[in-house]
């Protein structure tokens, strides 16, 4: 330590003691993290991992590359049948949509509490689109098949579903939000409640709504590739054929038209974004 | 025969400095309601919450054509009591008689067909920013024609549109009709504001401190603007200012609040700016 | 009376110039209008909605009626699997989404352009999430069940994959958002990289980081229930037979089971999210 010479002198200051290590995260969020710890370290039997032996999991790269490399190249056989299924895919996602949207507003001036007209209502409504957007939409589409028959018309009417599930509820929250100024105004000159809301607020929520619109486009585009698993039209039982009869050549085809579908959905939305919600 | 009643109450509510109930005020009051009391309000009250009494026991009446501003400290209950008028915050207690027609118990299209004989001008335009001065002008017609026509400019009746050029074109912002409001100044857009209310074709207008937002200037050019209008059309007009200087000049009678009591009731001519701001400056 | 007075509004033909309805349309606004409008028919008609006849429309609620009379009352035969399935998925997405969770980090810290320490690491780890993001989780299954087989493991990699696009993407942008100076200041003192980012990145962008996780969570419970419609594993296996076979009842205690799990997921997340980031 510090020692006295002629030239240098020490000054010996008294420091008060550091802060406890554990700081000032609270007891039980460590708690908390521990039985995250531990639960995970259960899990792993029931997630598969604890069957791994070491051979499996040195034939797994081995097995990942022969499969790639049946991939390669992409087979172009039955190209058109698949390019065919792909539209069809797209095509549901786009009717699923346009439909969900004059429902989901509907839908979504009932679930805003500013304009419910009965807070029952507004529970009742908020409830059933939290029903709506949690089941998933292959449920949906398994209950459609059982409704309307196998084919494209069950997966667009679970897609018209799944739609509304998620407007309504972003919808909502967007004319939620809006200024209830204009409303007042529109209310003292006379107007009834109706013409108040697609005067005032539709107009005032407009660059939200086109955002959750576009959002669910990408959204029920991805849904779509995989409804036709369980029969309801799309590209999807194109895909599990192709894989359960080892065909994974055609298989890379599908795959990869359905990225570029879902990209290239993304990516109109990105410009529609830039070209009418920048300038707003 | 409108001139003499207003004459006639004038005389007696001369007399007064205070709302202190007495036999003068009642003949003053019966008189001025024989003639078209285009507002009347009794014994009005306003608790929030169960314990906070904005308005204690408001009487006053306004005959046809008078413009009549009221006054008070921040927190008087001034604006509460325009919106109570309007029903646009429901009273606790008393009656409201609008344009000789009882208002308190009405509900559905009977009270928006009595509302929309009244304008109303708010402290922030509430005009729809995301629409044309056009569109929001036209708005107004809403007060007489129901529909969705009614809703956007471009799918409107043409004479609908014309009317509200029209109004836009009192206001000075003609040239402006396609602009969104929110392009616009806070003067220009309280301008469409009264061109709305104007478009309601009403009797009467109330306004919430109108120049408030604005900077002196602007705020001066929309009190001028605002009071040739109501001038040219003879309506009643009931406005809050918190600017004792448009009080005095613009009205022809002022009430003011303090702590929710009706205190002054007395034509402007006979009142001092010097004397008024030391009570509500 | 006042009644008399009519309000001033001048004879029609005023001076005053009426503007036009609407703006003259350019080419580019027209070709799209008209574009959308023949994309959204032709949609329409692709989706052989429009071939539905009024019969078939009327019908529907009937068959609705009927199937719902023919999934209630829910069979109890399928009870005594359900808590081991509902328990198999839960532990399937826990360990998928922290691993997935875990090799986000890594990856979201390459996918960086203010952390990555190249051109090419960038470029790789941005389309390596695209691609886990872009492919559909149910694509991901059937590809896992062909590589490691049936069972929970093929699940607990797609849950993997699909956290990987979702959180890697918002780690990643979390990680740009922090801000420059602490880096420079560390930096400037000789810290090396990785230092930094421990020090200085993953603390700034922590409540980032866990509200993400957490919906990473809630995102996995929601995909991994219908996994199982493939092969891999979670309560999504006990629907393949039901469904095979035309046995409703069954499939609805399977659904109904389903949605309990979904909602007491959602309020748990919820409540977890209010508490720990408050």
């Amino acid at each position: 330590m510090a020692t006295n010479t002629a030239h240098t002198v020490s000054v010996r200051l008294s420091a008060p003691p550091p802060p406890g290590r554990l700081g000032s995260i609270p007891l039980w969020q460590y708690m908390l993290l521990l039985a995250g710890a531990a639960l995970f370290l259960v899990s792993l039997e029931g997630a598969g991992l604890s069957g791994v032996s070491r051979e499996t999991l040195l034939r797994l790269p081995q097995q990942v590359f022969y499969i790639g490399q049946q991939m390669f190249p992409p087979s172009l056989d039955r190209l058109m049948t698949v390019v065919t299924a792909i539209v069809q895919t797209l095509e549901m996602a786009l009717t699923g949509c346009l439909i969900g949207i004059p429902i989901s507003l509907a839908v979504a001036i009932l679930c805003s509490r500013n304009l419910s007209p009965h807070p029952l209502v507004y529970l009742v409504s908020r409830a059933v689109v939290t029903l709506l957007r949690t089941t998933p939409s292959l449920i949906w589409a398994i209950l459609m098949i059982a409704t309307v028959g196998l084919g494209p018309r069950a997966g667009t009417l679970a897609l018209v579903i799944a739609s509304i599930g998620f407007c309504a509820r972003f919808y909502a929250e967007a004319m939620e939000e809006t200024d209830p100024g204009p409303r007042e105004a529109l209310t003292a000159i006379g107007a009834g409640k109706i013409s108040a809301i697609f005067c005032a607020v539709l107009p005032a929520a407009i660059p939200a709504l086109i955002n959750t619109t576009l959002f669910n486009l990408e959204h029920t585009t991805r849904s779509s590739a995989v409804l036709g698993i369980v029969g309801a039209g799309g590209i999807g039982i194109e895909l599990l054929v192709s894989l359960r009869t080892f065909r994974y050549d055609e298989a890379a085809t599908i795959l990869i038209l359905v990225f570029f579908l879902v990209m290239g959905v993304e990516q109109g939305c990105a410009w529609v974004r830039r070209r009418f919600l920048m300038n707003s | 025969m409108n001139n003499l009643a207003f004459t006639t109450a004038e005389v007696f509510a001369d007399c007064l400095e205070n709302t202190a109930v007495n036999a003068p005020f009642e003949t003053a009051r019966a008189v001025a309601t024989a003639a078209v009391a285009d507002i009347e309000v009794t014994g009005l009250t306003k608790t929030f919450g169960g314990s906070v009494q904005v308005l204690r026991d408001i009487h006053f009446s306004i005959p046809s054509g008078q413009a009549v501003a009221l006054i008070g400290h921040n927190g008087s209950g001034k604006s509460t009591l325009l919106r109570c008028c309007l029903r646009l915050i429901e009273p606790s207690a008393g009656t409201i008689n609008l344009l000789n027609r009882p208002f308190s118990n009405l509900s559905g299209k009977a009270l928006r067909n009595l509302r929309s004989q009244v304008g109303f001008i708010f402290q922030r335009h509430n005009l729809v920013p995301r629409l044309s001065a056009l569109t929001n002008v036209l708005h107004g017609v809403q007060a007489r024609k129901k529909g969705p026509f009614t809703w956007f400019h471009w799918m409107a009746a043409q004479k609908d549109r014309e009317e509200a050029m029209l109004q836009l074109e009192r206001v000075g912002l003609a040239h402006l009709a396609l602009r969104r409001v929110n392009q616009l100044s806070g003067g220009e857009s309280q301008r469409v504001a009264i061109a709305r209310a104007l478009m309601q074709q009403p009797k009467m207008v109330m306004a919430d401190e109108p120049a408030a937002s604005l900077d002196p200037v602007a705020g001066e050019e929309v009190m001028q603007l605002f009071l040739r209008c109501i001038k040219e059309e003879g309506l009643t007009l009931l406005f809050v200012s918190h600017n004792l200087e448009h009080a005095l000049r613009y009205a022809d009678r002022v009430i003011g609040l303090r702590g929710g009591k009706l205190e002054l009731d007395a034509p402007a001519s006979t009142l001092n700016l010097a004397s008024l701001r030391k009570i509500y400056g | 009376m006042a009644e008399s007075r009519k309000f001033t509004t001048f004879p029609a033909s005023a001076s005053i110039q009426v503007p036009p309805r609407f703006k003259r349309p350019t080419a580019i606004h027209t070709a799209l209008v008209l574009g959308t409008i023949m994309v959204s028919i032709h949609a329409f008609h692709g989706t052989e909605l429009g071939t539905m006849t009024v019969i078939e429309l009327l019908e529907m609620p009937g068959n609705i009626g009927r199937l719902l009379g023919e999934m209630f009352p829910p069979s109890l035969a399928t009870l005594p699997k359900i808590w081991p399935a509902v328990l198999q998925t839960l532990q399937m997405c826990l360990v998928g989404t922290v691993l997935g969770i875990a090799c986000s980090i890594p990856l979201g810290f390459f996918a960086a352009k203010n952390l990555t320490p190249g051109r090419l690491p960038y470029f790789l780890s941005r389309s390596l999430l695209s691609l886990c993001r872009t492919i559909p989780d149910m694509v991901w299954a059937i590809l896992f069940v062909i590589i490691v087989g049936l069972g929970p493991l093929a699940g607990m990699l797609t849950l993997l994959m699909d956290t990987l696009g979702f959180a890697g993407r918002f780690f990643a942008e979390a990680f740009e958002e922090v801000e420059t100076e602490p880096h420079e200041a560390l930096a400037s003192i000789g810290a090396t990289a990785s230092g930094s980012f421990f020090s200085v990145t993953l603390p700034s962008a922590m409540p980032t980081c866990i509200n993400t996780s957490l919906f990473s969570l809630e995102r996995a419970v929601q995909s991994s229930v219908v996994l199982g419609l493939v092969g891999a594993g979670g309560i999504g296996m006990l629907l393949e037979e039901p469904m095979t076979w035309h046995q409703y009842q069954q499939a609805t205690t399977v659904i109904i089971t389903i949605f309990i799990l979904l909602v007491a997921v959602e309020q748990a997340s919820a409540l977890l999210r209010k508490h720990v980031l408050n």
